[in-house]
């Protein structure tokens, strides 16, 4: 076995130390009915050829879209991940090692984690970011949560734009099912500046999404300035890339701002490992849930970092603290880290303009044809919904399957009522030869 | 050797101007944004984000790495966490495209070699656990107690019966009452016996109707296989409550014995620390669970089945739970819990549980000469060890020592954990340790108990900082870098 180095002789070194003669003495607090008494049925053990040999034909069984032309987005994306982001995430130091409760021997984490703090909020234009969670539907969970927590008793209705991704709608109901709490669903698909008669002094918080899950960009300034009238916190679910050339969330006044940061370098992974991000107002720093990294002074004033406000988690405070949350997702962040690092201010407006315009060629070149029409008119950013006018939706997804090119997410997947419907995320890596190859299959 | 480039942040070597990436232009018309874009959402300038050219980025990232022990570089007897070799093979196969370039909406037809994947782990796990039906779609172990307590809430729903409780010994993780407050229950705290098991009858002081679940940790955050489960399984079980096990300590009964087999109804695992999952400097983990029959309705959605030799997503299940995240779960760190256990096998895996036991009774046996490990001669996985009588006679705290072993190239026991314990240091080898690398730990831990208190004190002494001033972090909370002039 490759991992296990004691020798024989080691192995009777130490059985004599410990002062028994078999290693199946050592098992002796386990009563023996309750042993298994055989093997597990499992397959037997495979060396690394062989284990190559087997786990690279299921890789070949699949079609990974990521190395096709890939318009399938809703929430996962196709972006570009620049080579060093593998490089510094590959470093053992960072990847083997875990929470950085023993701060000394931890300093690399912990100042690239408030480094990631620091980025989030520049990212997002929030005060405060913790330290990671585990998605961004996870993360929209305990940010109500955190509402909720904020506004006591006499509010336990949460508001959720229709525009919130449906998967994330899902996950906050299967949250707060046995909590006192009501989430009530409001608005259209997309935001518009029509009233939300459901935000009202009930209400604890309203979610709304930017970009919605159609892809469309609203100006939000209307709804966010309704829910603050009526005393609701505003959260807010954005795109990452977004912000290159969307106003940031805490400058459309949003007291918590959620979102996926699965496209800030990390890869599609069939949905996971992502990266929750929750970032908030000053004011709300001790309801977060979450590793926190504060900067402080070691004994000889050297500036130096520290988890912090730990009286918050689960560790301390159990069944009183702000979130079960323990293991999060440390090496996104730290990924996602050295991305916007990378990027910086310009080379994220590029890249949100260069998905900007792509999504733009795409949906007129789509659309001209006649055979596909736009569900709806709003600006969208990098992804839009489109009909099809007279064929099925999955028909035309294998038949685009077939050459290469996957085509979108059939809407009717969420929404039955839209299953003549897909969702077309176009991010900077497709070329205006996949979008015409796409429009040529759709008008042929 | 120390780079000051290091000791700076990202934000004190940015330099306008600078860039790492360079992005092509573009291949259809352009116009700008604000054309495209209502007004009222448009920014006037993009994020105020550092500005660095990519070898500075490199250089910066590799000189943090190096501030930091990690397996690949120090023994990191962290108890409780598992903090075993991750080995390499996984690391390259989690990055073959057909895993790691997957989109999660992809058509099941273009997935079968991950749904593959994804099957035979569920399949394995049930076979490990000795609970037949299993859901991945947990990201880490808390989040997977969560999952198995609203299946027991809705289980308990579909019955019809009021259940409002969930029972927790005083020695187990902050995550299993945090869970089930965040689950809608009460959760109510039992004193563990001085030895660190389950007190029976407080236990069965506490069951009645309203009881839920009774969570427990076996083998228990002290490392001992609880000599009374099966009563304790039959106390829970007699009114009607379902008995949860806490999976983190997994690895010490690996193929030895199955949580099924001897009374648990639900359990998570934490591929992370059992199956060789990368810690990645506090996650990705994964917290997949494993439930009997009886609960496997209420599972999360979607769960992957196989019907005529095809693997698909099935979403049809009407008494789930729903969902519990978004898309399918931590795949990344699935696909290396599937290499680590098709790499070791039947015979393999129990190995694992047999080193890992063999060096922390090794382990157990060289430290108590050092210290009091008042749980007795022997443990499964982990060990506690108490420095109370030091810190009464000398002064010298568990965190005194866990500083100085840091000195001595040791990343430092867990420690103040659990909290029945005073001055507790929870050591925890792991199978993938050498005998001399224990030796040279206990070696490390017997000079330093010689040295001065004055010494262990002011420990660490070689590290690039030296005890951070948490009260001062905690009361002037500075959790983000800010431009000189923003600051107050």
């Amino acid at each position: 076995m490759p991992y296990f180095p004691n020798t024989p002789d080691d192995q009777r070194a130490m059985l004599e130390t410990i002062g028994v003669d078999s290693l199946d003495a050592l098992f002796e607090q386990v009563p023996k009915p309750l042993r298994l008494g055989r093997p597990l049925n499992l397959p037997p053990a495979m060396g690394e050829l062989e284990l190559t040999v087997h786990m690279s034909a299921l890789a070949e069984a699949d079609a990974p879209a990521g190395k096709a032309a890939c318009f399938l987005g809703a929430g996962a994306y196709d972006h570009f991940v620049p080579a060093l982001v593998d490089f510094v995430a590959a470093r053992s130091e960072f990847y083997t090692a875990y929470t950085p409760y023993q701060a000394e021997a931890s300093q690399g984490t912990l100042q690239a984690m408030f480094e990631y703090q620091t980025l989030i909020t520049q990212l997002t234009g929030m005060d405060v970011s913790n330290a990671s969670l585990y998605d961004g539907a996870t993360a929209l969970a305990e940010a109500v949560l955190m509402a909720l927590q904020t506004a006591g008793p006499q509010r336990r209705r949460v508001v959720v734009h229709r525009s919130v991704h449906p998967e994330y709608r899902q996950v906050l109901g299967t949250f707060l099912q046995n909590l006192s709490a009501e989430v009530v669903d409001s608005g259209g698909y997309t935001v518009d500046a029509a009233a939300l008669p459901e935000v009202d002094s009930s209400a604890a918080c309203l979610v709304v999404s930017q970009p919605g899950f159609f892809g469309t960009v609203a100006d939000l300034a209307p709804v966010v300035e309704h829910a603050h009238r009526c005393g609701a916190l505003v959260i807010v679910v954005f795109d990452p890339i977004s912000l290159g050339v969307l106003k940031r969330p805490g400058d459309l006044g949003a007291d918590i701002a959620v979102a996926e940061g699965q496209s800030l370098g990390n890869p599609l992974s069939y949905g996971g490992p992502y990266l929750g991000i929750l970032a908030c107002r000053e004011q709300f720093v001790r309801r977060m849930p979450g590793r926190l990294v504060g900067q402080t002074v070691d004994r000889s004033g050297r500036r130096c970092w520290t988890l912090t406000l730990q009286t918050r988690e689960q560790h301390i405070r159990r069944e009183k603290a702000t979130s079960n949350i323990c293991t999060n997702q440390g090496l996104l962040a730290l990924r996602a880290a050295v991305y916007l690092s990378a990027l910086g201010p310009n080379g994220l407006k590029r890249v949100a303009e260069l998905c900007l315009h792509k999504t733009h060629y795409a949906r007129q070149r789509l659309t001209a044809g006649g055979r596909a029409s736009l569900l709806f008119d709003a600006p969208v950013f990098k992804e839009f919904a489109l009909r099809l006018n007279d064929r099925p939706v999955d028909e035309f997804l294998a038949a685009a399957a077939e050459r290469g090119i996957y085509a979108g997410a059939p809407l009717g997947r969420w929404f039955p009522e839209l299953n003549d419907c897909l969702l077309v995320a176009v991010t900077e890596k497709r070329t205006r030869c996949e979008i015409d190859a796409l429009a040529e299959l759709l008008e042929g | 050797m120390r780079n000051r480039q290091a000791v700076q942040l990202l934000f004190e070597l940015s330099k306008p101007g600078a860039e790492a990436v360079r992005w092509p232009a573009a291949d259809v018309p352009e116009s700008a944004p604000s054309a495209l874009l209502p007004a009222g959402a448009c920014a006037a300038a993009p994020p105020p984000l550092p500005e660095l050219s990519e070898p500075d980025v490199v250089r910066h990232y590799v000189n943090l790495s190096t501030w930091n022990m990690s397996v690949d570089t120090h023994y990191y007897p962290l108890g409780s966490c598992t903090m075993k070799y991750n080995p390499k093979r996984n690391e390259r196969l989690a990055a073959l495209p057909g895993f790691a370039e997957m989109h999660p909406y992809q058509p099941d037809d273009t997935a079968q070699g991950m749904l593959r994947l994804l099957y035979e782990s569920q399949q394995f796990l049930a076979e490990i656990a000795g609970l037949p039906a299993v859901s991945l779609q947990p990201a880490a172990g808390a989040h997977g107690e969560l999952t198995s307590l609203l299946v027991a809430a809705a289980y308990f729903r579909d019955l019809g019966q009021q259940r409002t409780t969930v029972i927790i010994p005083d020695a187990a993780h902050g995550t299993n009452p945090a869970s089930a407050a965040l689950a809608g229950f009460e959760a109510v705290t039992i004193k563990s016996t001085p030895a660190g098991y389950v007190d029976l009858d407080a236990l069965r002081a506490r069951l009645d109707q309203r009881t839920a679940v009774f969570m427990i940790t076996n083998p228990s955050t002290l490392g001992m296989f609880e000599p009374n489960i099966a009563r304790i399984a039959e106390a829970v079980h007699s009114v009607g409550a379902l008995m949860y096990l806490d999976g983190a300590n997994m690895n010490a009964i690996l193929g030895v014995a199955r949580p099924g087999d001897f009374g648990a109804d639900l359990m998570h695992f934490n591929p992370h620390k059992t199956f060789s999952g990368p810690h990645g400097g506090g996650g990705p983990g994964a917290g997949p669970i494993a439930v009997a029959e009886r609960l496997a309705p209420y599972l999360p959605v979607p769960v992957v089945v196989c019907r005529d030799g095809k693997y698909r997503l099935d979403f049809d299940r009407p008494k789930s739970i729903g969902r519990v995240r978004s898309f399918f779960g931590n795949v990344g760190v699935l696909v290396r819990m599937y290499a680590y256990i098709l790499t070791h096998g039947p015979e393999g895996l129990r190995r694992v549980a047999e080193q890992a036991v063999l060096n922390a009774n090794y382990l157990l046996a060289k430290v108590a000469s050092l210290l009091p490990v008042p749980q007795g001669p022997r443990c499964m996985h982990e060990f506690v060890a108490t420095a109370s009588r030091l810190k009464a006679e000398r002064g010298v705290s568990a965190m005194d020592i866990a500083k100085r072993l840091l000195d001595y190239g040791f990343h430092a026991p867990t420690v103040y954990f659990p909290l029945i314990v005073p001055e507790a240091l929870m050591i925890e080898p792991t199978e993938t340790e050498s005998k001399q690398t224990l030796d040279a730990f206990v070696e490390a831990l017997r000079t330093i108990l010689a040295e001065p208190a004055e010494v262990l004190h002011q420990a660490p002494h070689t590290t690039p900082v030296c005890r951070p001033d948490d009260v001062l972090a905690a009361r002037k909370p500075v959790l983000r870098w800010q431009p000189e002039a923003a600051q107050s």
